[in-house]
């Protein structure tokens, strides 16, 4: 069986740097596998996150050769050939250890989104009728599995580090399955302009590129989002409208 | 003495799977202080995994479908040595707790009038299970997770319990250690609910992922609870064989629901070949009535791919068994057959098993619109667990309860595809409920600091040995191949008595682990402290699977191969004697109520 070279980084929030290992390599196997064979007979404490090892779970995120990816989605063979694999963590989190990151501002990010809000229920037992066409749209959104992939190429979080003032493209995903649920009747628009930031992206489309659940993140979340935003803040007729509708006192 | 931190809330969820989840969200809602500890991130539980549907007979493809069906197809599945309580209020409430996803968010496919689409699936009479695609898992748990964190719940994450800790005969909270820092923890708590899920990882082939070494049956174990029906563990049919490294990856049975079927090297559909008696006169006899069914004809009856699991993964090995399987050990499973009957085959493929046609793509380079895969069978699922009051979820340890795939009673000896999500959601609710309850009436005593220091003592003594000392991971790895190899899907009883006495010496090996000199997020330590949790769930099935001189449902001997009467209604109990040693017990099941046993006869 041949063998690859992985450079994997080694270290933790007060340095680190990359270590070389050579573990041999079967038909099919895929870098977590390398990780794992690199784990159980030559550094059993490389931290690493995995879970399901089907592409399901969104855990085992990670840089290959400089690309986001999941791990355990990532087959060697389509490595190339006879070179060394860099795997490195995420850049746009802290490191915690070897190949974890802190990914909590994520969670702070989506509390900070409004929560689900139904209208009352369509039918006396208490259920609603949704044509699949209208949730076709939120279904693609929903299909995210939080690898925090996007977040990570995304130049607003990664290199301008702004994890305060941008939720980023996952909960632009997360609040663009909120607003496109056809029950759904919060509004997000004023947070989304304010404190969640969409002014910021700039549609570099980058997150949508790296998805692995092929989500297609600008074009079908970020810019209606944005086109919602402006309807509701810069057109001079909606925002008559908006004043004298009902409620908007409370806002 | 070692540091740790000290959590105080009324109720200490472990796990924050569908169970665990469901169970924080009902706690929490009586006002009660609830904290969720769970070993990896929020929403990376195993429930996210699920793929094929969750059950509840809604009734809104097929109106014929009731609770009554539902209570009855379940008992028949679990050869009637399910907790008939859990069942029949399984069936009752499945689709109440299903509505209230609905109600939270989430997106179920839909039926052309807009209700919540449900299919086939293997042992429902109906098309009963509500899903989204193939990946319904993934719905269920965020919109637990999403509603949840709005809840007032204490999610301590990437957190891992190691100890019950006791206070006269009752269970008062837990002592376990954070991954990033290796720091520890006591969470103390009025009442402690385990929803740590299964324990797949103690064989070599499986679906499941690395969290389920069985935490939740070995802690309550030590504390004295009672395990049941651990000789019952489901090898799902149909897991990726090819290559290597995916071996065992779960392909869903939504592939045959949706007309995929099993086919040997010689392209013949075996599972014609052999039908059990108890299910011959509701399965298809010929492949035009299987394609009816399939499609949603409501006189034909179900093909025979879509019998039980157990049965499927039986016929499985004996085609491969007899030189009839596939190149790599396996058989084929076909949808792309489907584009005889289909004109956009392909598309119909993609648009139902999007996740399925995504991993072969990926993993195994093969179109599964265009050719068939190969798959055979995987360690999926544990049908036994720790034992518990079918109302109350509370286990035979006051205080203690359990809920989701670590409790036992639902799914008696085999369990049905769609009825773990519906569990999970039934009696994820009432154990916190009732959990939430008991906390009300109760009060908090102090934790004893002797208990405490020999927890984190022993956690922390694979450091003292070094890395010199014995690898968990090679001790974890023979212990798989010594559970796949022996206590798997065909079962003798020397090769059980060969386990049990293996298990033993793994045990001392354990005892002599070591870690690299480092408590953060060190992985080799934290292996060698999932070891004794896997070593005693691996003892409970070989010594279980031992005591059942019989076949029945999941559980297959060789060399008992048909079912004794006389164990038709006993099931098997494993506890930890005085001792310290592992004890087998039988007992009798409760005797069923009429009017449950009369649903079960009109249903036949
Ligand atoms: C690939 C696959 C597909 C499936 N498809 C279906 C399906 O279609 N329909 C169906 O009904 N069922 C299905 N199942 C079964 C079902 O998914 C599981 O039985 C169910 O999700 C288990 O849920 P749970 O809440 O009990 O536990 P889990 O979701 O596994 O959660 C366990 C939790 O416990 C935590 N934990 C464990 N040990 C500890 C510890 N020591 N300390 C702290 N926390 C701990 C874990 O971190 C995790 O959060 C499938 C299973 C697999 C593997
Ligand atoms: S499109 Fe927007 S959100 Fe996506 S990577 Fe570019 S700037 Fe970030
Ligand atoms: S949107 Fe895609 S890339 Fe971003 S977190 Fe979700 S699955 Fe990952
Ligand atoms: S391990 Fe779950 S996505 Fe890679």
């Amino acid at each position: 069986m041949p063998e690859m070279t992985f450079r994997i980084w080694r270290g933790d929030s007060s340095g680190g740097a990359f270590a070389e290992y050579r573990t041999e390599v079967t038909e099919g196997m895929v870098v977590l596998d390398a990780v794992h064979a690199i784990q159980a007979e030559q550094a059993p404490d490389l931290a690493v996150r995995w879970n399901c090892k089907a592409g399901k779970c969104g855990s085992c995120s990670a840089e290959v050769n400089g690309r986001p990816k999941l791990m355990c989605m990532s087959r060697c063979g389509d490595l190339p050939p006879g070179e060394t694999v860099t795997i490195e963590p995420m850049k746009a989190f802290p490191l915690l250890r070897d190949l974890t990151t802190d990914v909590s501002s994520n969670f702070r990010a989506k509390m900070a989104v409004k929560p689900f809000k139904p209208r009352p229920p369509d039918a006396p037992d208490g259920t609603w009728r949704m044509d699949q066409a209208d949730i076709d749209r939120p279904q693609e959104f929903r299909k995210c599995i939080e690898c925090f992939l996007c977040q990570d190429v995304c130049h607003v979080l990664r290199n301008h580090e702004k994890h305060d003032s941008f939720i980023g493209p996952r909960h632009f995903v997360y609040a663009a399955a909120l607003e496109m649920h056809p029950l759904d009747t919060e509004n997000r628009l004023a947070d989304l302009k304010g404190e969640q930031g969409i002014g910021y992206c700039n549609i570099t489309k980058c997150c949508t590129k790296v998805c692995p659940e092929h989500i297609t993140i600008t074009d079908n979340a970020i810019i209606p989002l944005k086109e919602r935003v402006v309807d509701e803040f810069y057109d001079p007729v909606k925002k008559l409208f908006r004043i004298f509708r009902p409620g908007n006192a409370r806002r | 003495m070692t540091q740790y931190e000290t959590h105080e809330h009324d109720v200490l969820v472990i796990g924050a799977g569908g169970a665990g989840l469901r169970a924080a969200i009902e706690a929490s809602s009586t006002g009660a202080r609830v904290a969720v500890v769970c070993k990896s991130l929020l929403g990376k539980a195993h429930t996210v995994m699920a793929e094929g549907g969750v059950a509840a007979a809604m009734g809104n493809v097929d109106d014929r479908d009731g609770w009554t069906t539902h209570f009855a197809d379940t008992m028949r599945g679990g050869q009637y040595l399910n907790n008939w309580r859990m069942a029949e209020l399984h069936a009752k409430e499945a689709p109440d707790r299903v509505r209230e996803l609905e109600a939270w968010g989430a997106l179920f496919d839909r039926t052309r009038d807009g209700r919540i689409l449900q299919r086939n699936f293997g042992g429902h009479k109906y098309p009963r299970l509500a899903h989204v695609g193939d990946r319904t898992g993934l719905e269920m748990i965020r919109t637990l997770q999403d509603h949840g964190i709005h809840g007032g719940i204490d999610f301590l994450m990437e957190h891992t319990v190691l100890a019950l800790v006791p206070a006269g005969d009752r269970i008062v909270g837990a002592v376990g250690y954070e991954r990033e820092k290796g720091r520890f923890h006591l969470y103390r708590a009025k009442a402690v609910i385990i929803a740590t899920g299964g324990i797949g990882r103690a064989f070599r082939v499986t679906s499941n992922s690395w969290e389920y070494t069985g935490d939740g049956h070995a802690l309550a174990y030590e504390a004295g609870a009672d395990l049941i029906d651990m000789e019952f563990v489901q090898f799902h049919p149909t897991g990726m064989v090819w290559p290597p490294s995916v071996q065992g990856i779960l392909v869903t049975e939504g592939v045959r629901g949706e007309g995929g079927v099993l086919r040997n090297k010689d392209g013949k559909r075996f599972m014609f070949d052999d039908i059990p008696d108890l299910y011959a006169h509701q399965t298809a006899d010929n492949e035009e009535e299987g394609w009816r069914y399939v499609t949603g004809d409501k006189d034909a009856r179900r093909p025979p791919e879509l019998l039980t699991r157990d049965h499927v993964a039986r016929c499985i090995v004996h085609e491969i068994r007899e030189g009839r399987g596939s190149p790599h050990g396996g058989v084929y499973l076909d949808i792309a057959w489907i584009k005889e009957k289909l004109p956009d085959a392909a598309t119909h493929i993609k648009r139902k098993l999007p996740s399925m046609h995504h991993q072969f793509i990926e993993l195994a380079g093969v179109d599964i619109t265009q050719e068939p895969m190969e798959v055979g069978p995987t360690t999926h699922y544990v049908m036994g667990g720790i034992r518990v009051d079918g109302d109350t979820q509370m286990a035979s340890v006051p205080g203690l309860f359990a809920a989701g795939e670590c409790a036992a009673g639902l799914h008696g000896a085999n369990r049905l595809g769609g009825n773990s999500l519906s569990d999970l959601l039934v009696f994820g609710k009432r154990a916190g409920e009732y959990a939430a309850a008991f906390a009300a009436e109760h009060d908090l005593p102090a934790a004893s600091e002797s208990f405490v220091n020999d927890v984190l003592q022993h956690a922390l003594a694979p450091f003292d040995r070094g890395d010199a000392a014995e690898m968990p991971y090679a001790i974890q790895r023979s212990l798989q191949e010594t559970m796949q190899d022996l206590v798997g899907i065909v079962r003798v009883q020397a090769e059980l008595d060969e386990a049990v006495e293996r298990i033993g010496g793994f045990r001392e090996r354990a005892e002599r682990v070591g870690a690299l000199p480092n408590r953060e997020y060190n992985p080799g330590w934290h292996t060698a402290l999932d070891l004794p949790n896997l070593l005693t769930v691996s003892e409970a099935v070989a010594r279980s699977a031992s005591d059942r001189t019989e076949s029945r449902g999941a559980h297959f001997r060789e060399d008992h191969p048909e079912k004794d009467p006389a164990l038709a209604k006993h099931n098997t109990i494993v506890r930890k004697a005085a001792d310290g040693s592992m004890h087998v017990v039988r007992e009798p099941t409760k005797p069923i109520r009429d009017d449950l046993q009369k649903i079960i006869e009109e249903n036949q």
